[in-house]
């Protein structure tokens, strides 16, 4: 039989066509699904959680379930919902979407998890939120800030801010408090946090009559910044904007100063973190970011997060375990409100958070599913972070 | 058979017998997707383990039978997964005149697939022809290349939305079209090597300067196999893309590279059974230890992050145990044959 | 000028790094025509060691270059002895088996490394990022018109070329190099030949991986930060290099690890930074295609 490639595609395509007709669009309503949903309270609450617990991610992730843990364990000692026990399952991600999307769907449909909680990266949010809006089950983003995650559907919804409100927060401080005329950005050009973060912030500054004077680019997982570094010092920039993540940042300012690039850097919520000080050390100082509060918040519920956080896994607390912290204790909330783990009325009760105090803010929900919370702007000063401004909506 | 039989009767009756695989085929995959509905983790991991086969699979005619070592499948799918996304989004508003919804829509989802596949054969032949004449190893490292260019490349273009991806992809994949590219991708391997096409293959593979002093181009044949391949994880990047609805850059890394060939070389180098049967568990155990651990009621939060090292550990003892992967280059329809003495007669119903 | 000169030396430093990586990738596929992908997780191990030793020394003892020295010791030692056992357990009972086997006890020793590191409890590390300490203080070693030239830079390439020129020795004026050239020659003929080839193929992985070491260790004083997975992305560089160089040609690894910085730092420095890794690809593609053995190495006739 000799190999006849025309016939073997042909073929086969001939009756794919014949037989295509048998496309299923998801439904909402499907009977097991609902069965799978419709349960109340005294079947155990499980909350799903996703995160990126191995792989490059692994760091943001690994807060981000400890935020969560932190807040189940408090609720479950001060008496679980009605005196039933919340109960945690956290997947990994890997920091890949499919894994994402392979974690919920196991957790939705096998696990029978009441409320998805995650993921860090839009990318990966973005493929995990169409399952639970097919599956009608609700699902709270922690730290996804680019806006088409919520846009998925009426099940989705987040704890943070979002790009748009971010990016030009700062390219209004850039303009406004440090009076930079020449601003230089460098992205992550891994992370969608960070090139949204860019992208918006170009905009916004070049609107006010600023000029981008150089564009570069990193990878996460990098450790030698110099050569971008040295790029953006010829540029002659006034202020540089980085809006990466605090495994990177610290050791970038260090080696900005290491090559005489003496002008303010900014970036973004991914800074904050104690690593930030570890890796980074003095280099940091005169450099600004924004933020969802400042640690230095006096209000006794961010000195008791902190202190817990603390004690329970001997690391201070970074943005992302403060944003899954608050995204868990909005979930429990609204289970409480609801009564039920049904879930449209989970939905309803989510949508309904309005001035909920959270650490990271005071959160309340829009009708895009976004948070509404005022950004702050801190300055980082003997390795420490103090509050320097804020913004409202 | 007869041989005088087989002479006169061989045309039509090649003809015809061609189209039984197919008859059987289709009705069972039918049914398969009749049988999952309502059971959507069940989908998603079939269709999951269906697109890691039909890779391991295509790999394997690169990989096992001709002996070459490509580094670089996952950048072949993430051009299918790109450009098969792109068309359907771009079709995404259009139907075919005097069809209905559903079926148009899968035709145009068909569509995308060739394109996707085209797509990705067109670059295994600009990637495969200059560099199919390097070495063993060297050819590893520029398709290795090649996956990280791609990765740049889709990093850097607006069009492909950069680190974030593409998002809102349709979802048409079913069960039953992933099963029947599973299908055609095993059907096309087995035919291959049983072709005298597929016997100069495994000639490179044995001795490739023995087999061009045989009279065999080698490097035609190389590229032939190559484009094959790639075609084929380009369909499986396209089934994969509107599966998930998202792709972005990271998924296609030479990290997924490496699983494939892991598959491939684990299932037995140059067995098309092998490929199957190792995509399947391994895509199988990682959810395999979740159940585990999940039924042991371990530590629920730390769970997943020991799946890697014990995925990595265990790659080691395989191999350590069984080099040869767990096939060796055996096929499960050899076993069959040995049976029946007659192959030409029974090979068409395998 | 000065920019140009900055940027000649950031991709010198980081170039330095890759060539000694490279040196352990190009010593293994020499005598075992084996990609050895766990490499690179050799000397992420290598870093850790060199900061848990860092710690287990006094402040004092830790800085100045004795502190240097003994953390250099115990990790290459450390490493050493990790790169014997993966020899002996991963690739030794599977030398006679197809190549593409050992390849994959490699992933899988590389996942195992790179993952295992990244759990957070027993004595793990964790996936966050650390801070090397600073052994040596930093201070310019050489200053002009805005160029500076640190001193861990100059020592960096000191121990870098030194370790090069000792390797060379050691493979072209040695006894045990001769039988190093020997068993990657052929390793069967050399043992008929009385080599004891188990031992020098156990020698070259101990080398290599201390090699690995001190490449974690210097890549760590000058980068600070440490990860899990570093040794993935560098690996990866410093393997592209060594095929650059030549593999199996020891002073082509070193060229190509400098070249393969240098390129990667201009591309950044004067074209666009994100196409870096692209241009680090399309620049070992180019060279294949026009020299197939890599810029150095030799062309050896294939056997028929």
């Amino acid at each position: 039989m000799s190999f006849r490639p025309i016939r073997c595609v042909l073929l086969p395509l001939l009756c794919v066509l014949g037989l295509g007709a048998c496309e299923r669009k998801p439904e909402v309503d499907d009977p097991s699904r609902r069965a799978a949903r419709e349960r109340s309270l005294e079947d155990g609450i499980l909350l799903g959680v996703v995160g990126a617990l191995t792989g490059d991610q692994a760091s943001f992730g690994v807060s981000t379930r400890n935020g969560i843990l932190l807040a189940v364990k408090e609720e479950n000692e001060a008496g679980g919902i009605n005196g039933h026990p919340i109960r945690i399952r956290a997947y990994d991600s890997q920091g890949k979407p499919p894994e994402g999307a392979n974690a919920v769907t196991r957790l939705i449909n096998q696990d029978g998890a009441a409320l998805i909680l995650g993921e860090v990266a839009s990318g990966i949010s973005l493929a995990m939120a169409p399952v639970a809006q097919a599956a009608g089950v609700p699902m709270i983003s922690p730290s996804s800030t680019n806006p088409k995650v919520t846009e998925v559907g009426d099940y989705i919804f987040r704890v943070c801010f979002i790009d748009p409100f971010q990016g030009d927060v700062m390219a209004r401080f850039a303009h406004d408090n440090l009076k930079a005329k020449r601003v230089a950005v460098l992205r992550d050009i891994k992370s969608d946090y960070s090139v949204g973060l860019v992208g918006v912030f170009k905009e916004s500054f070049t609107a006010l009559g600023g000029t981008i004077v150089a564009d570069e680019a990193y990878s996460q997982g990098d450790t030698d910044f110099r050569s971008q570094l040295t790029a953006i010092k010829a540029s002659n920039p006034d202020a540089v904007y980085v809006p990466g993540y605090y495994t990177e940042v610290g050791i970038l300012a260090r080696q900005a100063k290491q090559l005489g690039l003496r002008v303010p850097l900014m970036g973004g919520d991914g800074w904050e973190s104690s690593k930030l000080y570890e890796l980074g050390g003095s280099a940091l100082d005169g450099n600004f970011f924004s933020n969802h509060y400042s640690p230095e918040d006096p209000r006794p519920i961010v000195k008791d997060f902190i202190a817990k956080y603390a004690k329970e896994f001997g690391m201070e607390p970074d943005s992302l375990a403060v944003l899954a912290y608050d995204a868990a204790k909005v979930a429990i909330e609204a289970i409480r409100r609801a009564g039920t783990l049904s879930g449209p009325a989970l939905r309803d009760a989510i949508a309904q958070t309005r001035d909920f105090p959270g650490v990271g803010g005071t959160i309340t929900l829009d009708e895009h599913r976004n948070a509404r919370k005022k950004a702050v702007i801190l300055r980082i000063e003997d390795r420490a972070a103090h509050f320097y401004t804020s913004v409202e909506p | 058979m007869t041989p005088d039989a087989s002479l006169s009767a061989l045309p039509t009756r090649a003809g015809l017998s061609a189209w039984v695989p197919f008859l059987v085929i289709l009705p069972i995959l039918g049914g398969l997707e009749l049988l999952t509905r309502g059971s959507p983790f069940l989908v998603y991991i079939s269709l999951m383990v269906g697109v890691n086969v039909i890779l391991a699979v295509s790999l394997n005619i690169v990989n096992g039978m001709t002996g070459q070592f490509s580094l670089g499948h996952a950048g072949f799918m993430a051009v299918g997964a790109y450009a098969a996304a792109k068309f359907s989004m771009a079709m995404d508003p259009w139907k075919i005149i005097g069809v209905a919804v559903a079926p148009s829509d899968q035709i145009i989802f068909l569509f995308s697939l060739l394109i996707g596949g085209a797509a990705a054969g067109l670059c295994g032949f600009l990637v495969g022809l200059p560099s199919l004449r390097l070495r063993g190893d060297y050819l590893a490292v520029v398709t290795l290349g090649f996956g990280e260019i791609i990765r740049v490349v889709a990093q850097n273009s607006d069009a492909l939305g950069r680190a974030l991806g593409l998002s809102g992809i349709p979802q048409r994949t079913t069960i039953f079209t992933v099963g029947f590219f599973v299908f055609l991708v095993i059907l096309v391997a087995k035919r291959l090597a049983d072709s005298p096409h597929g016997r100069s293959l495994v000639a490179i593979r044995e001795d490739e300067v023995a087999a061009s002093a045989m009279g065999i181009n080698t490097t035609a044949y190389k590229v032939r196999a190559f484009v094959i391949a790639s075609f084929f994880a380009g369909v499986a990047g396209g089934l994969f893309s509107h599966f998930q609805s998202v792709i972005n850059p990271m998924t296609f890394n030479w990290v997924r590279s490496m699983e494939i060939v892991v598959m491939v070389v684990a299932g037995g180098l140059g067995s098309t059974t092998g490929s199957v049967v190792a995509a399947v568990s391994l895509t199988l155990l990682p959810e395999g230890l979740r159940t585990l651990f999940n039924s042991l009621n371990l530590n629920a939060g730390r769970i997943d992050q020991v799946r890697m090292p014990i995925y990595g550990l265990l790659l080691v003892v395989l191999m350590l145990v069984r080099p040869q992967g767990l096939f060796g280059t055996r096929e499960a329809w050899d076993m069959w044959r040995k049976r029946k003495p007659t192959p030409a007669a029974t090979e068409e119903g395998a | 000028m000065s920019v140009f000169l900055q940027h000649l030396i950031n991709g010198l430093a980081q170039g330095t790094i890759y060539a000694l990586v490279a040196l352990g990738y190009t010593m293994v596929y020499g005598v075992l025509k084996l990609i050895n992908f766990a490499h690179g997780d050799v000397m992420m191990v290598g870093a850790y060691l060199g900061y848990a030793t860092a710690f287990q020394l006094a402040p004092a003892a830790r800085s100045g270059s004795m502190g240097l020295l003994v953390i250099l010791v115990v990790a290459a030692a450390g490493c050493a002895l990790l790169g014997l056992l993966i020899e002996r357990f991963a690739y030794r009972p599977l030398r006679d088996k197809p190549r593409l086997t050992s390849l994959i006890t490699a992933i899988g020793i590389s996942f195992a490394l790179s993952y295992g590191f990244q759990l957070d409890f027993g004595f793990f590390p964790g996936a966050a990022p650390r801070a090397f300490p600073e052994i040596i203080e930093l201070t310019p070693w050489f200053e002009f018109g805005g160029v500076i030239l640190w001193n861990s830079q100059v020592l960096s390439f000191g121990i870098a070329i030194l370790l090069m020129l000792g390797l060379q020795w050691l493979v072209f004026r040695t006894r045990t190099g001769r039988a190093m050239r020997a068993v990657s020659h052929d390793h069967r003929i050399a043992g008929l030949l009385g080599i004891p080839t188990d031992r020098i193929i156990g020698l070259t992985f101990a080398i290599g991986s201390a090699l690995a070491a001190v490449a974690g260790i210097l890549y760590a004083i000058k980068d600070i930060s440490i990860t899990p997975l570093m040794g993935l992305y560098v690996g990866l560089k410093a393997f592209v290099a060594a095929v650059i160089g030549g593999i199996g040609n020891v002073p082509g690894a070193v060229l190509g690890g400098l070249m393969l910085g240098l390129v990667e730092e201009f591309v950044v420095g004067y074209t666009a930074s994100s196409w870096r890794d692209a241009v680090a690809f399309g620049f070992l593609i180019v060279v294949l295609l026009f020299k197939p053995e890599g810029l150095f190495g030799k062309n050896a006739a294939e056997k028929v």
